[in-house]
């Protein structure tokens, strides 16, 4: 008890510090006292409906819903970045959500022809090319294969692509949106690709989709046999149809364009296919005009997303500074925040459980007293790559890659505690 | 065998099975060596050439996979003009936020680069591939082998990669064309590029100067209204 109170010191003290506040006595004084309600509240002191009359029954919902009161709690697109819904993107509320699990119904959706209506009777799995004997897998062949479960952040490429050149859009369900973070279960692909028997030349894979899209995209024969899965089942239950269902492909780490969605096919091969996903698009323009190729892997990454522009600060006094770190690489080490642009730095406390390849969860408590903040946060992974200031990252990639764009964001809360995304310098 | 013997074979049964599904099982499978088969789960069934055939379209910058047909840059014009022109406009150009085809020769280092097919993309292969999947759009997988080649061929011509009206694409002269931004492609090298992002010792205080704002995302206002998402029952 005494320990964590002396660390909660300890870390206010450091944050205190870090903020470059006038002094501890001016942040203190900005801390009400308990205020002490002047008439007693109705709330309190009548009989609310809800406490006097029967509520639902059982069965209302068969399937459960999200109570009337979270009724803003949803994925949003931005219209004018596409022609049609059909190709287009919309984003996960990372702002409302908390833990490191993205519910199924608010994980972000990326189509590149609408969602594909199958039903998994009528779903086949061909695995072809350099194998030793072509199959075809029903769902049923597939459900009797030893299975893994495993908790994984999918980012798409394009994930803060809109930034690249200066703030843009505030709020970090459009800036940082294009993740999720899932259970997933599933077959490791090794043993699909063991019954069919791969021949020595198979050096790449093309994974394909059901869908009108028919999404195809090249994969290196060592990721595949790695730690690639196919998977049918999210968070406990079938795939949502719009993340594939009735199965796709988890590639941990790697950008979210590989996960194809609706998986039918995979062909075996000795070289990339130079599909139109992995050459027209998810490739890296630089400022001399040359393009990086097979960037798979999503670069440490993080944000704070509260406080943050559709989540801004409400009270002086306390506070819960929440975020997500991630890094496709390998897992989490430490996330450091700053809350004056990247000046000072204290590490915040990683809370939750902790894989490779999954977001952690991370927070600094702390006490606010109306002072302009400029708040920011750096992920570092277990191999030391430690997340860029995004004008770092613009030395090196220019400011045309649209993809892989993994920079510091900084979040201006202003001394009304309204929250905006701003770029410094 | 007792009842209760029977009981314990089967809890014992199921520890094993317990095991092979668990993580270890699968990290034995992850390093296990490719060439060397393993036990079959004799799951799935064979896939006939038909199949197969039916599924299998892709088309490879090596001309693997490449159908047997042809067509000109005249048919070409004639069939983007009835299927393709009311999104992609009728040169290329693209129809609002519908995709640009075609243009954008030597913008790559611009402030703004325009990424065509003809200013952009490494390999011919491509374009007939995604044609035959995925356009057109909403009426995907309906075009013959020929149709793709008149529209390939027509594709080359609003980029000015072929000159003539009349010239013909067929699955023989096909890996002849090289595109202009070929060369342009390197490998991943992150890891070498910028290693210096790979930091033991990331500053804690005093690590710049005071910031300063220099742009805001509200005064570009481009923002969906949060408040006004889409109505959920
Ligand atoms: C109804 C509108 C529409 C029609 C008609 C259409 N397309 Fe498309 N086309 C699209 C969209 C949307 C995309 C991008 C899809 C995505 O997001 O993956 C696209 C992408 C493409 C691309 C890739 C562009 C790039 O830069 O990556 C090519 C090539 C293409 N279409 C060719 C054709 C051809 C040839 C036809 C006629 C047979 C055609 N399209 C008809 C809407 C259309």
């Amino acid at each position: 008890m005494t320990d964590r109170t002396s660390a909660e010191t300890l870390n206010r003290r450091r944050f205190l510090g870090a903020a470059g506040l006038a002094g501890a006595g001016a942040a203190l004084s900005a801390i009400p006292a308990l205020a002490e309600a002047a008439k007693p509240e109705p709330l309190i002191t009548e009989v609310q409906d809800w406490q006097r009359y029967l509520g639902d029954g059982v069965d209302k919902h068969p399937y459960g819903v999200p109570s009337k009161f979270e009724k803003n709690v949803i994925r949003r697109d931005v219209p004018w970045l596409t022609a049609s819904a059909e190709s287009s993107v919309n984003f996960t509320p990372l702002h409302e959500l908390d833990g490191i699990i993205t519910p199924s119904g608010l994980c972000f959706e990326r189509h590149h022809g609408g969602v594909a209506e199958i039903n998994p009777a009528d779903h086949r799995l061909m695995i072809n090319g350099l194998v030793d004997k072509p199959l075809v897998f029903t769902m049923d062949d597939i459900k009797r294969m030893p299975r893994i479960n495993k908790v994984y952040f999918l980012e798409c490429a394009a994930n803060s692509g809109m930034e690249w050149r200066g703030s843009q859009l505030n709020g970090c369900q459009f800036t940082h949106g294009m993740i999720h973070n899932v259970m997933y279960t599933g077959v490791p692909l090794k043993v699909l690709l063991d019954e069919a028997g791969l021949k020595p030349n198979a050096k790449w894979l093309m994974l394909e989709g059901a869908d009108s899209a028919g999404m195809n995209r090249s994969l290196p024969i060592e990721k595949a046999l790695n730690d690639v899965m196919i998977a049918f089942a999210m968070n406990g239950e079938a795939l949502r149809p719009e993340q594939g269902y009735p199965l796709r492909a988890v590639i941990p780490g790697w950008e979210g364009n590989l996960w194809v969605k609706w998986l039918r096919r995979i062909e075996a091969g000795d070289q990339p296919w130079q599909t139109r996903e992995e050459t027209s698009k998810y490739t890296d323009l630089l400022a001399d005009g040359n393009s990086r190729k097979h960037t798979f892997v999503m670069d440490a990454k993080s944000v704070v997303t509260n406080p943050s522009p559709q989540a801004p600060l409400k009270h002086k006094g306390r506070n819960v500074l929440s975020g997500l770190a991630w890094s496709g690489r390998g897992t989490v080490k430490r996330v450091d925040v700053s809350m004056d642009g990247g000046r000072n730095w204290q590490t915040a406390r990683i809370d939750g459980p902790v894989f490779d390849k999954s977001v952690v969860r991370f927070y600094v408590d702390f006490d606010w007293n109306g002072q302009e903040l400029m708040i920011q946060s750096r992920a570092i992974d277990t191999t030391g790559y430690v997340q860029p200031s995004k004008d770092d990252l613009r030395k090196v990639r220019g400011v045309n890659s649209i993809y892989h764009n993994n920079g510091i964001q900084t979040w201006l809360v202003r001394s009304g505690g309204e929250t905006e995304n701003v770029e410094i310098g | 065998m007792s009842k209760s013997a029977n009981a314990l074979t089967l809890v014992l049964a199921a520890c094993l099975l317990g095991g092979m599904t668990g993580p270890s099982a699968a990290q034995q499978m992850a390093g296990r060596d490719v060439t060397k088969p393993s036990a079959k789960l004799g799951l799935g069934r064979a896939a006939t050439a038909e199949e197969i055939a039916a599924w299998d379209t892709d088309v490879r910058p090596d001309g693997r996979g490449l159908p047997v047909g042809k067509g000109t840059v005249k048919q070409g014009d004639d069939l983007f003009q009835e299927k393709c022109a009311s999104c992609h406009g009728e040169f290329g150009q693209g129809v609002g936020r519908w995709p640009v085809l075609a243009g954008g020769a030597g913008t790559l280092k611009a402030d703004r680069p325009d990424k065509t097919v003809g200013s952009f993309w490494p390999d011919l292969s491509t374009v007939f591939d995604y044609i035959k999947r995925a356009m057109p759009y909403g009426n995907a997988q309906s075009l013959t082998n020929d149709e793709i080649y008149a529209l390939t061929a027509y594709i080359l011509s609003m980029n000015d990669i072929v000159k003539d009206e009349k010239f013909e694409l067929n699955e023989k002269n096909f890996t002849s064309i090289k595109m202009p931004n070929a060369a342009a492609f390197f490998e991943d090298d992150r890891e070498t590029s910028e290693k210096q992002f790979w930091n033991k010792n990331p500053c804690m205080k005093d690590c710049r100067p005071v910031p300063k704002v220099t742009g805001r995302a509200m005064s570009i206002d481009v923002t969906p209204d949060g408040k006004s998402g889409p109505k959920v029952e």
